[in-house]
């Protein structure tokens, strides 16, 4: 049990080190990178497999009991995500290998995206709330550097919104860590949801607003997406891939586990305003990304768009809109990092991104053209592909739950973003070449074969949806079940309250 | 003593927050680190304050008898301090290639990011390592 649970974490740690020993020769930091991040896939499908299996799995690290040490805790939803991580993370590192120059590589970029990794799959795992503070901390300091790596005039201008932005989000988050350890003495997930309960709701309900101000920012929920369009368009195509499939939705991640296991006494409060600033994030994302001329800055306003349905099935804190998120996050982390790569094979042709100065893209590529539009009507939400399960699954909950005014803004977005996708596919694609020479050469296979993989992978989730429906319920079940979180990583209710008197 | 703790918080959250809205990029990276300052501050009286009481075992007990200093806390700092710094150290490493590349300590000078439309080819391009010697200022910008 313990193996299974530390190899996610574990592997990209080593893959690091190593990776950046060698940094410097070419051939030897491919081989090992794919094959860090294949090794770094399979662990987390065994992780996700015994989830499933045996029920939520704990670990207390150096053998210290729960509500003194620190444990990593993998319910179906943390297993979910790192299983989906690994997956867009092997994807782009064998794209990256075939897109990143010399000088980055050089600098350790490989090393890096396994710093990342290691992060997000540490965020997604711990148990704990101060370890969750210290994995978001390893992970935007990967994102910082890899952000700006290479330094090239746009990248330190969105360098700096990024990290400002962030800093103040953790900081805002170490302060409502502080707080709640003022409130009820001790950090572990479990306990607190045990200790809050009886705590004096008011100052719940403040802290409660902290912590979703602090993972609002990471996770690009209105209002305080500005940082993500300003910034996601800047670096080299696989770093953007990279952070559009993991960094916002560890925020999204964070706020399902707090706004599910801490902070549920008082949702008509606490999860309106999550709902409400869901609506308005749907609608802002997708607005900002059909004024947009250029295709990666669409791509990042989507990011922002799609964030508010994951955040709207999350507000419901119904089973189905819990499981409406859970799908749509597994399903949007698959589908952004594909577009996002896609979009960088739209671009280098004519190293341009630029709408007006694309064209003709079709009479050269037109298997690209297909590719790019397997993403994008998923994106959009049609069906077979997953975005129509998941926009339907999120569509239903709303219903259900009678918040008719999101469900329609939730509608209209989906229409919206069909038409920002086919905006693309017309002036990238479908429109005469400009009288810039259109490129034919060959694409390396490097490149093709992620978004390929990632397209079946789309289209698999879209047409068997009902394994991956019902993993979806099943990680709903547990998250409405605070009971058997704490069981299982406390023990019985009544052994750790009597270890707490002790 | 708490209410000083929490009179002083309030002030390094209202001074940090005060320059990270002005237009300035060094005063931005001041009122970060005013912040970190402040949060650690915070986190240090969140386990309430005890003077001059360890949380040891004395010899002939087995339970540290309260009221103790409670020592998570201060654990907790010193991890968000080393974090803190290095992520900082990193911020005005990163202010420092802005204003070598962009010659301005003006935020608002920083739209190109923003700006709808294209983006411009000199987005793309590296930021010339400036030579020894010569004022960066000076280039008649």
């Amino acid at each position: 049990m313990g193996l299974t649970l530390t190899l996610p974490l574990l592997l990209p740690l080593v893959a690091a080190l190593l990776l950046f020993a060698v940094r410097t020769r070419r051939r030897a930091s491919h081989a090992l990178a794919v094959a860090s991040a294949t090794a770094a896939l399979v662990a987390s499908v065994v992780l996700l497999v015994v989830v499933l299996r045996d029920g939520i799995a704990v670990i207390a690290i150096g053998r210290w009991p729960a509500p003194y040490g620190i444990v990593l805790v993998a319910d179906i939803l943390s297993a979910a995500m790192v299983t989906v991580c690994a997956l867009v993370t092997w994807a782009t590192v064998v794209y990256a290998t075939a897109w990143i120059d010399r000088s980055r590589e050089s600098a350790g970029f490989f090393a890096l995206v396994f710093v990342l990794l290691f992060g997000v799959n540490g965020a997604f795992l711990t148990g704990d709330l101060f370890n969750l503070y210290v994995w978001f901390e390893v992970m935007l300091m990967a994102s910082f550097v890899l952000l700006v790596l290479g330094v090239e005039r746009g990248q330190v201008e969105g360098g700096i919104k990024y990290v400002a932005l962030n800093l103040l989000s953790s900081t805002l988050f170490l302060t409502a860590t502080g707080i709640l350890y003022g409130i009820s003495g001790t950090l572990n997930f479990a306990d607190l949801s045990r200790v809050l309960a009886s705590a004096d709701p008011r100052i719940v309900s403040v802290v409660a607003v902290l912590f979703a101000v602090a993972f609002g920012i990471k996770a690009g929920v209105f209002p305080l997406f500005f940082w993500l369009p300003a910034s996601y368009h800047t670096p080299p195509v696989p770093v953007s891939a990279l952070f559009a499939g993991l960094l916002t939705k560890v925020g999204v991640y964070a706020l399902v586990r707090v706004f599910t296991l801490l902070f549920v006494h008082d949702p008509g409060w606490t999860h309106r305003i999550l709902l409400s600033s869901a609506a308005a994030t749907m609608l802002t994302g997708v607005l900002g990304a059909l004024a947009q001329q250029d295709v990666r800055r669409i791509l990042s306003f989507h990011i922002v768009s799609q964030i508010g349905y994951m955040v709207m099935g999350l507000a419901l804190l119904t089973p189905l809109g819990l499981a409406a998120s859970v799908f749509y996050i597994v399903h949007h982390i698959v589908v952004k990092t594909n577009l996002s790569l896609i979009g960088g094979l739209v671009e280098r042709p004519g190293g341009t991104g630029s709408l007006a100065r694309l064209g003709g893209l079709f009479r050269t590529r037109p298997w690209l053209g297909v590719l790019f539009l397997v993403p994008a009507f998923s994106l959009a939400g049609i069906p077979p592909l997953s975005g129509f399960v998941a926009k339907l699954l999120v569509i239903r909950a709303g219903l259900e739950a009678g918040a008719y005014l999101v469900t329609a803004v939730a509608i209209v977005v989906g229409l919206l973003t069909l038409l920002s996708m086919l905006k693309i596919w017309n002036e990238a694609f479908w429109k005469e070449s400009t009288d810039r020479p259109v490129a034919t050469d060959r694409l390396p296979l490097r490149l093709v074969l992620p978004t390929v993989v990632l397209a079946t992978v789309t289209v698999a989730l879209g047409v068997f949806a009902e394994p991956i429906l019902r993993l979806a319920h099943q990680a709903a079940g547990q998250l409405l079940d605070p009971e058997a979180y704490r069981t299982a990583v406390l023990g019985t209710t009544a052994h750790a309250a009597s270890a707490r008197e002790g | 003593m708490e209410l000083l703790f929490a009179i002083m918080v309030g002030t390094l959250y209202g001074c940090a927050l005060y320059l990270l809205l002005r237009r300035s990029i060094v005063k931005l990276a001041i009122g970060l680190i005013l912040l970190g300052n402040g949060a650690n501050l915070l986190l240090f009286s969140s386990g309430g304050l005890v003077r001059g009481r360890p949380p040891l075992v004395p010899p002939d007990g087995t339970v540290v008898v309260p009221p103790a200093a409670d020592p998570l806390p201060q654990a907790l700092i010193l991890t968000a301090i080393v974090i803190s710094f290095g992520v900082l150290v990193f911020a005005v490493a990163l202010i420092y290639r802005t204003h070598r590349a962009l010659r301005t300590d003006d935020l608002d000078d920083l739209v190109a990011t923003d700006r709808l439309g294209e983006v411009s080819e000199a987005a793309h391009r590296p930021i010339e390592p400036v030579a020894a010697g010569v004022d960066p200022r000076s280039d008649g910008r």
